[in-house]
């Protein structure tokens, strides 16, 4: 196997390297089974020097062009439900001339050096909606390379000029002489040639797959039972463990007493950590009876009192004092003392669980001299490495399995279930399969943190904004995650859709405290920054509109002469929605514009709020430009699961601390959205060449204020704390 | 305790306490892994599996209350022909993203067109409203039932 060695193709015989751009390289061998190996880096965001370095460049993915003609690709992004295998097998199809059933998607294994994201800063990991932004550029040109040196080699055989020939459908052809030679046959003989200097990439207009509607490839084996997520996966003689974590975070493990647990038919053992305690049984039946009839005391440890309202009172206090600077445009002081009027607001969100459909499990088998784990992560290299350290193994020793993931969400960038699962499963002879109750998945989350947020503008005669004051604190994910991308008090997600890209405003100060809350975790949350800080600012814009006593769409489009791709989704969305027409009593409109991820995006949701408050989105139409659209059907399959998660936080969301513990507990007590909920959801989009944007987050950023704003046209109040609380939306 | 199942027309003998939830005798016991765990208190729907043909949450049903019931799961639901079109409305119309909660959507859906073969809006909402899926497929849910309503309709 080719990937048992690190270096891998690096190492291989007949390597040439060359810059096909500033930023992508390549390298081609012979694969280990014959046929032609193609090896290439995708473009480092951090670090970019080193990847500037031909000599020190690695590849970080690989195609292989079989004997057989087939074409398998290895790299570091995992399907998690956004479709990113359908749409990079497409990439790579469109310039090397085959059919989508020809390519083949293999998870990388893990290894950091060879895998990274170069997005991520080196992270071997899934996330940020990047799959498709970092894949763009170097899988088109591999693809490209691969077919021009495929064509060489028919050319050489045939001997005559590489330019008379072409590829389709996985042939060279010689239209002269009616020759054609499979890339089989072809893949030994290029990979003995140069790499070429230079390959010209299709133009747009020459797109057979990008831009159309493709087939997801892993839907089949979804609707039969037969798709294999980590949750499902049965090693031989697997043991089934669930487990009970110490209610409040910090806290310990005092005294289990067992009895009853083991007199379970069923139930094997029960191990017992610092901080936690597991049930191993046959299967989870008997396991769940068993942790039902511990009887365990805890040490509640230094957080045993804590709330919600400690934490919010900090932050509060907190933004009493300056930040780190994140944005200086002009002078707000003098402005702000020039202005006619001025507006304060507060706005507060809360700390979020994740609650993917498949709880957290992992399954781990510790033998003497190495370990196996089987799990879907969306940052494999890292559960390599935690099994390794908390095993003592070597990392060389740990083998892990990567499988489907039953939603990511940011979640299963996180290591700490394998971290647990392998202490667990040090303690058992054989595989463990160690699975999370939904009680614990979400007592136990990673959450996205709690922000307070201070916002303020001046306000000129026309009731436009001259002066735009934002001051926030919160938890940094990047600092904890990624230390080196947290600089100077400041990184680049948490002030992500605060910092201002798309309003032209003259004068503006953005600053960020970073507070990291004691006694609960926080983590990456699908729409990570812009999810807090879009609904903060659209919903304070749209506070200045009212004041002024401006429509909220024609008060941002005048903001908006600067940005034309973002005013003319505003006019679109505003269009197809409808927007100005009447509305019956008690249902209004309201608007959201954002540019993050690389995607400009604007929404508008419909609202029907009740007399007991309650509130029902009917409708959401958006417009969204993501520059290139590799797989449209797949865009607007993201857009629409994203408003549906982002309005489950809206009228929702919400995970409180008392007493140290969160208080909730299952999908009875953390919400989310359900069919007879679903607004309808019109997506449009905006056809270009640019780049492509990220799509899998932007949504659900975007739709929160959106869903807000129209509260208050449908009823005046004014929402700056989520989740909505129908208490305040009572009306006779 | 021996207890005997009848699941996708063959018979299974298990041995595991009476109170037991079906779903784990499926998945663990059976080595049957398309029924799926969500939540454990009936508030998902991710472990439907029909029970006489009754859309039944796997989670919460005791393996002793089965007794002679015909228990078909998502491995065999392409079987009937409801069943198959609404598999194929799935694939038509790319419902699926992590795909993780579609094996209970997909028994829901196949009980609510079994029994109703033009579904309205507030008859799919009723049928449901009790999967939960948070990717947020809702929208291509409701496209696909009343797709797969139209062709069973065509075919006869």
């Amino acid at each position: 196997m080719l990937f048992d060695r690190p270096g891998g193709i690096a190492a291989d015989r007949d390597n040439t390297a060359c810059a096909m751009s500033r930023r992508v390289f390549l390298k081609t061998g012979v694969a280990a089974a014959g046929g032609l190996m193609l090896g290439f880096g995708f473009p480092a965001l951090l670090g970019e020097a080193a990847a500037e370095a031909p000599d020190s460049f690695s590849p970080n993915a690989f195609i292989r062009i079989g004997t057989d003609g087939s074409v398998t690709l290895t790299m570091p992004y995992v399907e998690m439900g956004q479709g990113a295998y359908t749409s990079i097998s497409m990439l790579i199809a469109e310039e090397l001339e085959v059919g989508m059933s020809q390519v083949r998607l293999e998870h990388a294994p893990p290894n950091e050096k060879l895998y990274g994201n170069p997005v991520l800063g080196g992270i071997q990991a899934t996330g940020n909606s990047n799959a498709i932004r970092a894949a763009w550029g170097p899988l088109r040109q591999a693809g490209a390379t691969a077919r021009v040196m495929l064509i060489a080699a028919a050319a050489q055989r045939w001997r005559v000029e590489p330019s008379s020939c072409h590829a389709e459908r996985g042939k060279v052809v010689h239209s002269a002489s009616a020759r054609r030679i499979k890339y089989g046959d072809l893949a030994g003989a290029a990979a003995r040639l140069p790499i070429p200097e230079k390959v010209a990439l299709k133009r747009p207009e020459e797109f057979k797959l990008i831009g159309t509607p493709a087939k997801r490839l892993d839907a089949p084996s979804k609707v039969n039972g037969t798709a294999v997520y980590g949750i499902d996966v049965r090693p031989l003689g697997v043991k089934i463990a669930t487990l009970a974590q110490s209610p409040v975070f910090g806290g310990r493990l005092k005294s289990v007493d067992d009895t009853a647990a083991k007199a379970i038919k069923g139930v094997r053992q029960i191990v017992q950590l610092d901080d936690a305690v597991a049930v191993v049984a046959d299967h989870m039946g008997a396991a769940k009876k068993g942790l039902a009839a511990l009887s365990i005391e805890w040490d509640n440890g230094p957080n045993a009192t804590l709330s919600t309202d400690d934490i919010a009172r900090d932050l509060e206090k907190g933004t009493l004092h300056p930040g780190a600077v994140a944005q200086n445009v002009g002078d707000v002081v003098k402005a702000m003392a020039a202005a006619v009027s001025k507006v304060d607001s507060i706005y507060r969100v809360p700390f979020l669980a994740h609650a993917t459909m498949e709880p957290m499990n992992c399954t781990v088998e510790v033998r003497k001299d190495s370990c196996e784990v089987w799990v879907g992560n969306q940052a494999i290299a890292r559960a390599q490495a935690t099994a390794a350290k908390t095993t003592g193994l070597p990392l060389d020793k740990v083998v892990v399995h990567n499988h489907l993931i039953g939603g990511g969400f940011g979640r299963r960038l996180e290591i700490d279930g394998i971290t647990r699962a392998v202490q667990i499963a040090m303690h058992v002879e054989g595989p463990v399969k160690v699975v999370w109750t939904r009680e614990e998945d979400i007592q136990h989350d990673m959450y996205r943190p709690y922000f307070f947020d201070r916002i303020s503008a001046g306000l000129d005669r026309a009731g436009m904004p001259v002066a735009w004051t934002h001051r926030f604190a919160g938890s940094s994910i990047l600092a904890r995650w990624l230390p080196p991308a947290f600089n100077n008090g400041l990184d680049g997600d948490t002030t992500d859709g605060a910092i201002h890209r798309l309003y032209d405003l003259p004068n503006v100060r953005v600053e960020y405290l970073r507070m990291e809350p004691p006694g609960i975790p926080t983590a990456f949350w699908r729409s990570v920054g812009p999810s807090h800080n879009v609904f903060v600012v659209e919903s304070f814009m749209d506070e200045l509109a009212a004041i002024a006593k401006k429509d909220p769409v024609d008060y941002r489009r005048v903001l908006l002469e600067k940005a034309p791709r973002a005013k003319a989704v505003l006019e679109l969305v505003a269009e197809k929605a409808n927007w100005g027409q009447p509305l019956p009593q008690g249902s209004g409109r309201g608007v959201s514009t954002q540019f993050v991820f690389g995607t400009y995006m604007a929404h508008v949701a419909e609202v029907e709020v009740s007399k007991e408050g309650g509130v029902r989105v009917r409708r959401v139409v958006c417009a969204l430009d993501c520059g290139s659209i590799v797989n449209p059907d797949t865009v607007r399959a993201q857009v629409q699961g994203a408003v549906i998660f982002g309005i489950s936080a809206a009228l929702y969301g919400e995970i409180t601390l008392k007493d140290g513990r969160v208080e909730q507990t299952n999908f009875n007590t953390y919400q989310v959205l359900r069919m007879n909920e679903a607004p309808t959801i019109e997506v449009h989009l905006i056809q270009n060449t640019e780049p492509p944007g990220g799509m899998g987050e932007p949504g659900t950023s975007a739709i929160v204020p959106a869903v807000t704003n129209a509260i208050f046209a449908a009823t005046g109040k004014r929402l700056r704390k989520l989740p909505v609380d129908p208490a305040e939306l009572k009306h006779a | 305790m021996d207890i005997t199942i009848k699941v996708n027309g063959a018979e299974h003998k298990v041995d595991v306490d009476g109170d037991t939830p079906l779903l784990w005798v499926l998945r663990d016991v059976l080595g049957m892994t398309g029924t799926k765990f969500g939540c454990g208190l009936a508030l998902c729907g991710a472990c439907t599996v029909h029970v006489n043909g009754v859309a039944t949450r796997s989670c919460v049903t005791p393996v002793e209350s089965v007794g002679n019931s015909e228990v078909t799961t998502i491995e065999a639901i392409g079987r009937t022909s409801s069943g198959r079109e609404i598999q194929r409305a799935w694939l038509d119309l790319e419902v699926v993203q992590c795909g993780y909660c579609q094996s209970g959507q997909i028994m829901s859906a196949v009980a609510l067109l079994a029994s109703n073969l033009h579904p309205s809006d507030s008859d799919i909402d009723a049928a449901m409203s009790g999967n939960i899926c948070r990717c947020g497929t809702y929208v291509r849910i409701r496209e696909a039932i009343k797709h797969a309503a139209t062709s069973s309709a065509a075919t006869g």
